[in-house]
């Protein structure tokens, strides 16, 4: 059991990391970006505009926000 | 060689190097202090198991359709980029401390030092564990790189190779100075392979998804510059909102 939540752990701190907000947010765009593109949307910019936001709110909220 | 074919390369060798400056780190604390045999059968064992996970994982991964694979390899390589460059950031605008490879290196030898005596004849099971572990775990990352990057791109072996000249590249000049490397820009390096890892994981991703990049290849060029000037704008914002804070601070 301690190997399977150590295993479970690393998967964790390997894709998720400290935020899991960035990691869920990446989900999203990239399910989107599937959908769109399924209906017939060229969305290729979904996920440079996706990542952005989600870099620039990870990083200000470490750094303690807008206070 | 292609452009995609030399970021390939440079991102695995600049992970890589990284990646083996933290590894060097540790294995001389250990060796210095404890003795280097069962250390570097420790650092053998660790490469070997390396080894046979790109071997068994590189090929396998060429059986999964490229469409799939992309996906998948994108989705992990962007949220594994991210974080990277996220840390990279946040060191580079002041919000975490650097990594000192000259402090890591003193706690590593005083833990080896505060161990149970080294034996005389045979194994020494603390050396091994303590390089084994730390190799090991410390090349974990370089080899999802290598094994994702080379299987996504049809370059196993160049991606392989770069990780290989970088971790011989970090051992020579260790075995230079003779001491850890500490004026190695590990951030730099960090925030350049954040930026690329990211890069490749939009492209990718995307690709997977179905996106057809204006450019085609080329897009991967223009994705790079557009994460690079990002992360430095952002690294800019938060020196400057570090400098404004500290002076309202040391007023009151």
């Amino acid at each position: 059991m301690r190997y399977v939540r150590a295993f479970g752990r690393f998967w964790w701190d390997f894709v998720v990391g400290d935020d899991w907000r960035v990691a869920a947010g990446l989900a999203v765009a990239l399910g989107l970006t599937a959908l769109l593109t399924h209906r017939g949307v060229n969305a290729w910019w979904l996920l440079p505009v996706a990542v952005a936001l989600l870099l620039v709110g990870s990083v200000w909220r470490e750094a303690g926000g807008g206070g | 060689m292609s452009s995609s074919n030399v970021l390939l390369f440079l991102t695995t060798f600049a992970a890589s190097a990284v990646e083996a400056v933290e590894a060097l780190t540790i294995v001389l604390a250990v060796g210095v202090v404890r003795g280097w045999r069962s250390t570097l059968v420790g650092v053998g064992a660790a490469a070997l198991v390396l080894a046979a996970i790109v071997a068994v994982l590189g090929p396998a991964l060429r059986l999964i359709p490229i469409g799939t694979l992309r996906f998948v390899v994108g989705a992990l390589l962007l949220a594994f980029g991210l974080q990277w460059l996220r840390k990279a950031i946040l060191r580079a605008g002041g919000y975490k401390p650097l990594r000192d490879e000259g402090a890591a290196f003193a706690r590593e030898r005083e833990q080896a030092g505060s161990a149970s005596p080294a034996p005389t004849a045979g194994m020494d099971w603390y050396s091994f564990t303590v390089a084994f572990k730390g190799v090991l775990l410390e090349g974990l990352e370089v080899t999802f790189i290598v094994v994702t990057f080379g299987s996504t791109q049809g370059r196993l072996g160049l991606a392989a190779a770069a990780a290989a000249a970088a971790v011989v590249a970090v051992v020579a000049v260790g075995a230079f100075v003779r001491g850890p490397l500490e004026r190695v820009p590990e951030n730099t390096l960090k925030f350049a392979v954040g930026v690329l890892l990211t890069s490749f994981g939009i492209f990718w991703g995307g690709e997977g998804a179905g996106v057809d990049w204006p450019g085609s290849d080329l897009a991967i060029l223009a994705i790079v510059g557009f994460v690079g000037l990002l992360s430095v704008a952002l690294t800019r914002a938060l020196r400057r909102r570090r400098a404004s804070i500290r002076p309202a601070a040391a007023r009151t």
